[in-house]
């Protein structure tokens, strides 16, 4: 079920011809009642796939945003199993929207692989992106998911060469993450005809739906980077909107703001109607 | 698995010593640090960047170090006879520079013109905008802003240097989070910039190459001991932070069964209070910063702040090589808390005239013991891998002496 959760997901939004919107937050930021909240949010108003993020406390990949939305959440005393209970609360009303859990390898290793994975398919989890496990470091992790048909999704760059890019496509499953710049999340701006090459090769050695990621915050780029790719990934944007519920915001309203800027970026992600 | 003559065998093809190690980054990086293993395989080929090493480890380090025998030290204790394999001598001041020199030749030879690194009490940082200095090569060290405030004479150093010193206030302002901050911008400045890490972890081929820079230390000391005693050390022994130094020093030993090797963890206010850095003594194995090694982690494995009053040994984890001679009983670690390190200080500095930084201070708190369980005619090496003068003020400030 999980991996095809994932493609059935990219199928409809093909069929619908348009790209996919994969939309990230921090679980727990700033607590997880609001989260759940932010995920039934981002799906009403359009979003196709969502990414978890787990909180880490050394986010090596991550620019300031996700940073400080994991910082927060550690405070309120986010763990790994309180983030699966939320997937777990998520799919009691929701059985088509893939969840893909986002972090870093430490927690995920020291709850043992196996005892992951069980507990991720239990909890409705489709798939991972485990920033710091590459195509050399990830096997322990796929023979783990394999019993539960979870996807490991990769990472591909703009340092990924041809040659490289064989490597990630092997045993990768679910979709690409093509990482648009090189740098962090949330910091650097993409520009489509920079990285439209470097997507089709991805496209065309994995066979799998490429999505790309880090620095798209707006519609217009959202529109721009969906001309190219399967999906797009916003992250960063929404973090910043729960953010400012540290300042005092309400939930009622970051809730409406995730929603907004939901409509926003998924009204760009069609291919026919789009600028490109 | 027999391990047994197989110790300088390692890292294998995965850049594993036994279970740990590994190269867990992102991919962006991966590139980069496959292209540097086949650089230093290159190097490590090549009479040449081995020429230029030994030129500059004679002239600019002023290697060899010497191996000095203790006297009063070894007469205090009345045990076996101790060695300092004097390091502390080196130009900047600790064994440091050893690496760095490696590393910044390494870059060249891959025309990388920007040199990043990471520091916690500074002497790395030092080390790095010393070599970055000499070769004009420009110099980016990542230092917590916790420790900035703390080490300010070796800020001051680095910025005469040239280096542009960037202070991390994310985290918790420590050596860690310089190194979150040194990766993040290596993975945005990927095509100019080279990743100098001061100790040996971190992604393959780090812990190795490290690991042989710093073996210089080691050779020599095989060398003069058999010179000095006509034969091998019982037992070797040296501070573990990351474990750079103390790499350095047992690699060239760690085929003759004979040497003990004991490394001396941190152990702060004590390993039972939480308020240590003894990965070894009091971690878990885990992930963080490209390897799988021993860490400092809760039950959610979120990593824990180190804590030592010594900058440089202020890390929540430790080489993987260490880990696996940890694992393999090949190495003993030991552990010394911040009073034991300020008493061995004070103790090093009036009997050999030696001011010890607070790193090896914790290797000299332990040196007693060791070697009143041998015998007399016993011999230890100790590795004084820095000098104290970077520490005097914040000696001096735990005394509740107003300077």
């Amino acid at each position: 079920m999980p991996v095809s959760r994932i493609s059935a997901a990219f199928d409809k939004a093909r069929s619908d011809g348009r790209s996919a919107l994969v939309s990230y937050v921090m679980a727990g930021d700033p607590d997880l009642e609001t989260s759940y909240q932010v995920l039934n949010a981002l799906v009403e108003n359009g979003a196709d796939v969502i990414e978890l993020g787990a909180p880490f406390t050394d986010p090596m990949a991550d620019g300031p945003s996700i940073q400080r939305a994991g910082q927060r959440s550690l405070k309120a005393g986010t763990t790994l199993k309180d983030v699966l209970a939320l997937a777990k609360r998520f799919r009691e009303t929701n059985q088509t929207t893939p969840l893909i859990l986002m972090g870093y390898a430490n927690p995920v290793h020291l709850m043992g692989y196996e005892a992951f994975a069980e507990a991720a398919g239990d909890a409705g989890i489709d798939g991972t992106i485990i920033v710091d496990l590459p195509p050399e470091e990830d096997m322990p992790l796929r023979e783990a998911y394999a019993p539960h048909e979870l996807a490991v999704i990769r990472l591909a760059t703009p340092t990924t060469h041809e040659g490289r890019m064989k490597t990630v496509a092997d045993g990768a499953s679910g979709f690409l993450y093509y990482v648009s710049v090189t740098g962090v999340t949330g910091a650097k701006k993409p520009v489509a005809s920079d990285i439209a090459p470097g997507v089709q090769m991805a496209q065309r050695i994995s066979g799998l739906p490429v999505c790309v990621g880090f620095g798209i915050k707006t519609g217009e780029q959202a529109r721009e980077m969906a001309a190219i790719s399967d999906g797009v990934v916003v992250g960063s944007a929404f973090v910043d909107i729960i953010s400012e519920m540290a300042q005092g915001k309400s939930r009622e309203e970051i809730v409406e703001s995730v929603a907004r800027l939901t409509r926003d970026l998924s009204s760009g992600l069609n291919r026919n109607g789009g600028v490109a | 698995m027999d391990l047994r003559n197989t110790w300088d065998k390692w890292p294998d093809a995965n850049g594993r010593f036994g279970e740990f190690g590994g190269r867990y980054v992102a991919e962006t990086l991966m590139p980069l640090i496959l292209d540097l293993e086949k650089e230093y395989r290159a190097a490590q080929k090549d009479p040449e960047f081995q020429a230029q090493m030994d030129d500059l480890w004679k002239h600019y380090v002023g290697r060899p170090s010497p191996l000095y025998f203790a006297e009063r030290l070894t007469d205090h204790f009345g045990g076996a006879k101790i060695y300092f394999k004097r390091d502390e001598l080196n130009h900047t001041g600790a064994h440091k520079i050893n690496n760095c020199l490696g590393q910044v030749l390494l870059a060249m030879r891959m025309g990388k013109k920007r040199i990043i690194a990471e520091t916690g009490a500074g002497q790395h940082g030092v080390a790095t905008a010393t070599v970055c200095a000499r070769f004009g090569l420009q110099c980016v060290v990542f230092m917590g802003a916790t420790d900035v405030e703390r080490q300010k004479p070796n800020v001051f150093r680095m910025r005469l240097l040239g280096a542009e010193i960037v202070p991390v206030e994310s985290g918790t302002g420590t050596l860690k989070d310089a190194m979150n901050e040194a990766l993040r911008d290596w993975v945005t400045n990927v095509d100019d910039t080279f990743y100098c890490i001061g100790t040996a972890a971190g992604p393959h081929p780090y812990p190795e190459l490290v690991r042989d820079f710093q073996s210089i230390i080691g050779r020599e000391a095989k060398e003069q001991i058999l010179e000095r005693e006509g034969r091998l050390p019982d037992a070797v022994m040296a501070c573990i932070g990351g474990g750079s130094n103390a790499i350095g020093l047992f690699h060239p030993f760690v085929e003759d069964e004979g040497v003990r090797l004991i490394g001396v963890e941190a152990s702060g206010h004590g390993v039972e209070t939480g308020m240590h850095a003894a990965a070894l003594n009091g971690g878990k194995p885990g992930i963080l910063h490209g390897n799988r090694t021993y860490l400092l982690q809760d039950d959610d494995g979120q990593i824990i702040d180190a804590h030592s009053i010594s900058a440089g040994l202020d890390y929540p984890g430790i080489g993987p090589e260490h880990a696996f001679l940890r694992d393999s009983g090949r190495a003993e670690y030991l552990t010394c808390t911040d009073d034991e390190a300020l008493e061995a200080f004070q103790l090093c500095t009036r009997l050999e005239g030696i001011i010890p930084a607070l790193e090896p201070s914790h290797a000299l708190a332990r040196i007693g013991e060791v070697a009143k369980e041998m015998g007399s005619d016993q011999i230890i090496i100790m590795n004084l891998c820095g000098r104290g003068d970077k520490d005097i003020f914040s000696v001096a400030g735990h005394l509740g002496i107003d300077m």
